[in-house]
């Protein structure tokens, strides 16, 4: 189980670097762009807020698994 | 008939218990009312959105536009963790009884000064700044209020009982949205549409100072979490929590583990299941707003009890089975749900009842626009099942002819509603209860799941900001995205298009399915054991 975790631990950083591709990309960067001011500030929010908590999250998760923090010795 | 001891001591094991049980009930009723007034107070805002658009965030004025957008999506999204942060720090270091008194009135005060802001004509732009100052005051507090309750109420129940004392806090968020729909709904009803219009929204925010004023005679009265006056008196308090909360590795992935096993998938069901399932009915399948409102009533008032039911089975099997069940169950049932509910009320598979079809036409003069009319057409249609259909369609027609926009003839102003018979009305009921049955199993849990997740001394903290940012953020996403996956599949004229907004829950939920069944532990801890 310790092994599965570490693979998946790579799995959650690809999912990190997904996730900051679409938050950016289909979400963030289009509301910024878009002429609605209800838009912007949305966008906003997603690109300096939100984005950085979900995808930093999902990393330090995924970095934490590969390194074994969260084998059965240490949880 | 008094009960009969054979021996001093079982007498005096069963005299301490029920004092026991007199203390803890207490504690429920202090903790419990007082969140679930604040989620009463944070869902009138919401649920009033509309009106208090009107009267605050004028749509033609881009600033007061703006504002309002801030207040909708930084309250929800931004506040909360923060609040979290601030008031979980402070229930670490002084104590979770003072701490959420003061989220208590934080919470009052700023939904009863919302009720009493002038409108945007009255005082201009300082309304829309007043209003927003105050939601944000809304979300802090509710960042800070339901750790504190969650924890308050963990720490004084037997371990063997703290899935069913906490799953007590569990229904306060489900109650406080029944009550705001319950209150909004009587006092419409109880004045004209005009009376509602021009002061009677403002009830609602005004009733909440008086149950505050109740909440915190009863908290005020109560003492300390005795495992943190315990540890406040042997000096094994934080001085630091936030630090020993997020700077410490081996906290911290407690915390991640906390989101990402659980929380983040107990937040986009329990969205689902409250939030997306009422917009659906409304916005997706059309159905009249009253008819939405009594069915997700009933639906929620009949699920509640179930909260109470899974943490209780929770202390029997372990936190873990139930939440992941529960969200096992949520990915497979989505689709086939939301496509019963949409199929329910195809208009296209219905037989027109004879003289079922009413049809109506006005024309009146445009307000701003001289020479210029709006022309109604209005229709009824009446099927054989007991389904009406009505559509509105509002025609600008120039002196000359339609009005051309951009080469092309304005398009109409369209706007339908079904009401359904009541045979499909009880199957909607039935479904979405349902999908509260999958939050109350996935919600019911862990309050006392996440307190066992933390040490006492950065308890507070450690647990409020993964409970906001999985529900604030994760869930508070949903609309959002959901909408946008729904429009994308309408336009790209994907046949089950309708259903495209469930992938964001269900993939959510199954990330969250795979991180906690593979991370997590399934025996429930101890409070007072060295979690790490």
């Amino acid at each position: 189980m310790d092994s599965v975790k570490k693979i998946l631990g790579i799995v959650w950083l690809l999912l990190a670097v997904v996730v900051a591709y679409y938050g950016l990309t289909v979400f963030g960067l289009p509301k910024i762009m878009s002429d609605k001011q209800e838009d912007n500030v949305f966008g906003w929010i997603i690109l300096v807020i939100l984005v950085p908590i979900i995808v930093g999250g999902l990393a330090v998760f995924g970095w934490y698994s590969f390194k074994g923090e969260y084998s059965e010795d240490k949880i | 008939m008094s009960k009969k001891f054979k021996t001093q001591h079982e007498h005096d094991a069963y005299v301490a218990e029920k004092k026991k049980n007199k203390t803890i009930w207490g504690v429920i009723m202090a903790s419990s009312l007082g969140t679930l007034i604040e989620w009463y107070d944070f869902y009138i805002f919401g649920s009033l959105a509309v009106v208090l658009a009107t009267k605050f965030f004028p749509a033609d004025n881009p600033t007061a536009a703006f504002l309002s957008t801030l207040a909708t999506f930084a309250a929800g999204f931004v506040v909360r963790p923060f609040g979290a942060l601030f008031f979980g720090r402070l229930g670490d270091i002084i104590g979770r009884k003072y701490t959420f008194l003061v989220t208590l009135l934080i919470m009052g005060f700023s939904t009863f000064l919302i009720g009493c802001v002038p409108s945007f004509e009255t005082i201009g732009y300082a309304a829309p700044v007043l209003v927003l100052i105050l939601r944000l005051l809304q979300g802090l507090a509710l960042g800070g209020e339901y750790g504190g309750a969650a924890t308050y109420v963990a720490e004084y129940s037997q371990p063997h009982r703290r899935g069913y004392w906490t799953s007590w806090i569990q229904t306060t968020a489900t109650a406080g949205l029944f009550i705001s729909l319950i209150v909004i709904l009587v006092t419409k009803t109880s004045l004209t549409p005009e009376e509602f219009d021009g002061w009677g929204w403002r009830i609602p925010f005004w009733i909440s100072i008086l149950m505050v004023g109740v909440s915190y005679v009863i908290r005020r009265n109560m003492k300390e979490s005795p495992l943190f006056a315990k540890a406040k008196k042997e000096g094994k308090t934080s001085t630091n929590p936030l630090k020993e909360s997020f700077g410490n590795k081996l906290n911290f992935k407690f915390v991640l583990l906390a989101l990402f096993g659980a929380v983040m998938g107990q937040g986009v069901i329990w969205y689902t299941g409250q939030f997306y399932a009422m917009s659906f009915m409304q916005k997706v399948m059309n159905l009249e707003s009253a008819q939405v409102d009594s069915m997700m009533a009933l639906a929620l008032f009949l699920g509640t009890p179930l909260f109470i039911l899974f943490g209780w089975l929770s202390d029997k099997v372990g936190r873990k089975p139930i939440m992941m069940i529960g969200m096992l169950i949520a990915i497979i049932a989505y689709r086939p749900i939301y496509k019963t509910m949409y199929n329910s009320v195809n208009i296209e598979e219905k037989v027109l009842a004879p003289k079922g079809l009413v049809e109506k036409r006005t024309a009146i003069a445009h307000e701003k626009i001289a020479g210029d009319s709006l022309i109604s057409f209005h229709t009824e249609k009446t099927f054989t099942d007991g389904t009406l259909l009505k559509r509105d369609s509002i025609v600008h027609w120039a002196a000359t002819g339609p009005v051309i926009t951009n080469g092309k003839a304005e398009a109409p102003l369209v706007k339908e509603s079904i009401t359904v018979n009541p045979d499909t009305r009880w199957l909607l009921i039935f479904l979405v209860f349902v999908q509260v049955v999958f939050v109350t199993m996935v919600y019911g849990p862990i309050a006392a799941f996440l307190v066992e997740m933390f040490p006492i001394r950065i308890r507070y903290t450690s647990m409020s900001l993964p409970y906001h940012i999985g529900n604030g953020i994760f869930g508070g996403l949903l609309p959002a995205v959901a909408t946008y996956l729904v429009t994308s599949g309408k336009d790209a004229g994907h046949p089950e298009w309708y259903l495209q907004g469930l992938w964001y829950p269900i993939i959510v939920a199954a990330v969250c399915l795979v991180i906690g069944t593979l991370y997590l532990k399934t025996k429930n801890k101890s409070l007072e054991e060295d979690q790490h």
